[in-house]
């Protein structure tokens, strides 16, 4: 679905008066490889090149070095480019800056309509994108009237609408309220799920990494990690090098253990803590 | 507080007018207000007057709701009438230390103050019965003939329906920085006008560097959802003419010819 190798991206700085000074390799040397209705998380604290990664996948920055390919298409092909933004369909950060129409349904139809899809295939796209998300009985709304959860999940709908292989997520759920980041999570658990779509899901909150197929953990323009969340989480001391946490239930059994308690490293929910526990009472 | 705002002041309910084709009220909005300058005897504006009237029986907005908008434009109607009233020259019929009217002035007066009233109710009544969405898709599809002499007729409506999906947005964002301000000890209630236009420094620099930002998010979120400007786009809705607004247009048409037969033919016994 989605092959990098030997990706390289450099930003140019530029001083005062605007002349290029320098540059900053954003993303150092990165290769991986999703395949098809994979469910992808990757991890980072902020500056890691985690965000800079998502828009090479939808084409919206290109290489400075190396190739990505979406599809079989090649990023660097300008004349791919509308394919690729069609294949691989991108949720930003803030719901607000994202949704364009002043009704929630003529917003989901955005992308279709830019795609030249048939006015009767658009409402019916616009119905069923709403419907997955669970937002039909919202279509009539402005979305200034809708909660952040709600919001994101019309952004969703908005990018399902144009029947895209891949969803990249860039951080979908760092403005939200907890209750708001769960149903956006479900929505595209449901997505990868239901409808095979390859999700690739950008966050620093390490509870949704905990749900992926596979996880790449991110730290200065490299791929510091990578595995099964099982796998990268069990690396409790190596994550706390990257600045980053472990879910907190993970970290729980990982003291635990420490203190020469007999719990398997890699704990990922209460339940399997709960069953650990249990076990070591007997 | 400031979810609820709404631009032109849209009166939300169904009738034959809310459901006209915009285009069609647009139209006749422009055709009426020069109907109003068309005619310039009173039986003219009689005739303007009673069409106006049946247009808000149709429309199902309240009377009350629409005088309301008309206080806005109170002092303008006064200070238009009254230098009309004393600066026509003409036959004199009452004079006061240095002011003087005159019976030309007096009529103009008059026929101005019906002329800006009816105008102001006329196209108020289109934007109670449009929406904004409406209004840009409407001024889109009536500017089309203008993209041959490359106008970028598609990318202004986008702009102005962009702008006004983003006013509730950045005025909420006003109330927060305001609040912010005020919080690190800002003064914005001070009365004075120096005072006060200074402390509006602290409120619009981060107003608009959050807008500058915005603007840009939105630009690359409508670039990854495959906007690329006007060309082989579709619409969801698009505008469709129906019978009742053919109709409506025919009824435009027979009572702008009625506005210059009442121009041209002068009776005698009216003014």
């Amino acid at each position: 679905m989605i092959k990098i190798s030997k990706l390289i991206h450099d930003y140019i700085q530029r001083d005062e008066e605007g002349n290029p000074s320098g540059t900053i390799r954003a993303i150092n040397d990165v290769s991986l490889d999703v395949r098809p209705g994979q469910f992808i998380a990757i991890l980072g604290h902020n500056g890691s090149g985690k965000s800079t990664l998502a828009k090479h996948l939808n084409a919206l920055l290109f290489p400075t070095e190396g190739t990505v390919r979406v599809d079989g298409l090649d990023t660097k092909d300008e004349s791919l480019i509308w394919d690729i933004r069609q294949t691989a369909g991108m949720v930003f950060q803030n719901p607000d800056n994202q949704i364009i129409g002043q009704v929630v349904e003529e917003d989901v139809g955005f992308g279709p309509e830019n795609m030249g899809v048939p006015t009767e295939k658009i409402w019916q796209r616009v119905e069923e994108s709403l419907k997955t998300v669970g937002m039909y009985k919202y279509r009539k709304k402005s979305p200034n009237r809708l909660s952040g959860g709600q919001k994101q999940r019309v952004s969703i709908a908005g990018v399902i609408a144009m029947h895209p292989k891949c969803i990249v997520m860039d951080e979908p759920t760092a403005m939200l309220d907890p209750s708001g980041r769960a149903d956006v999570i479900k929505a595209a658990i449901k997505l990868n799920r239901e409808d095979g779509i390859t999700i690739i899901l950008i966050t620093h909150y390490m509870e949704e990494a905990i749900q992926a197929d596979h996880v790449f953990v991110m730290d200065d323009g490299r791929i510091a990690m990578q595995g099964s969340p099982r796998e990268v989480f069990s690396r409790v001391e190596e994550m706390k090098e990257l600045h980053l946490d472990v879910p907190q239930v993970t970290l729980l059994g990982h003291l635990l253990r420490k203190e020469g308690l007999d719990i398997p490293e890699g704990i990922l929910t209460r339940e399997e803590l709960a069953r650990a526990l249990v076990r070591l009472k007997k | 507080m400031f979810k609820d705002i709404t631009l032109g002041q849209y009166y939300q309910t169904d009738s034959l007018l809310h459901r006209l084709d915009p285009r069609v009220k647009i139209v006749g909005t422009l055709v009426y207000i020069i109907s109003l300058f068309v005619v310039n005897s009173f039986i003219g504006y009689l005739v303007c007057a009673l069409f106006l009237i049946a247009m808000i029986a149709l429309s199902n907005v309240p009377v009350g709701y629409i005088v309301r908008g008309m206080r806005a434009i109170l002092i303008l109607l006064l200070i238009t009438m009254s230098f009309n009233l004393f600066l026509t020259p003409g036959e004199e019929i009452f004079r006061f230390a240095f002011l003087r009217i005159t019976r030309e002035g007096l009529s103009f007066a008059v026929k101005m103050a019906i002329r800006l009233s009816l105008l102001v109710i006329g196209s108020s009544l289109m934007t109670l019965t449009t929406t904004p969405n409406q209004l840009t898709d409407a001024i889109e599809s009536l500017l089309n003939p203008l993209k041959r002499v490359r106008v970028p007729v598609h990318e202004i409506a986008m702009m102005m329906s962009i702008a006004l999906r983003f006013i509730p947005i950045l005025m909420e964002e006003t109330d927060k920085i305001m609040k912010a301000q005020i919080a690190r000890g800002a003064d914005f209630e001070s009365r004075n006008l120096i005072k006060k236009i200074k402390s509006l420094v602290p409120l619009l620099v981060p107003l608009f560097i959050s807008a500058f930002r915005r603007a840009n998010d939105l630009a690359m979120a409508m670039e990854a959802r495959c906007y690329r400007g006007g060309i082989g786009r579709t619409k969801m809705k698009p505008l469709v003419y129906h019978g009742r607004d053919h109709g409506a247009y025919f009824l435009l048409l027979a009572y702008f010819a009625l506005c210059i037969v009442l121009r041209l033919v002068r009776l005698p016994f009216l003014v």
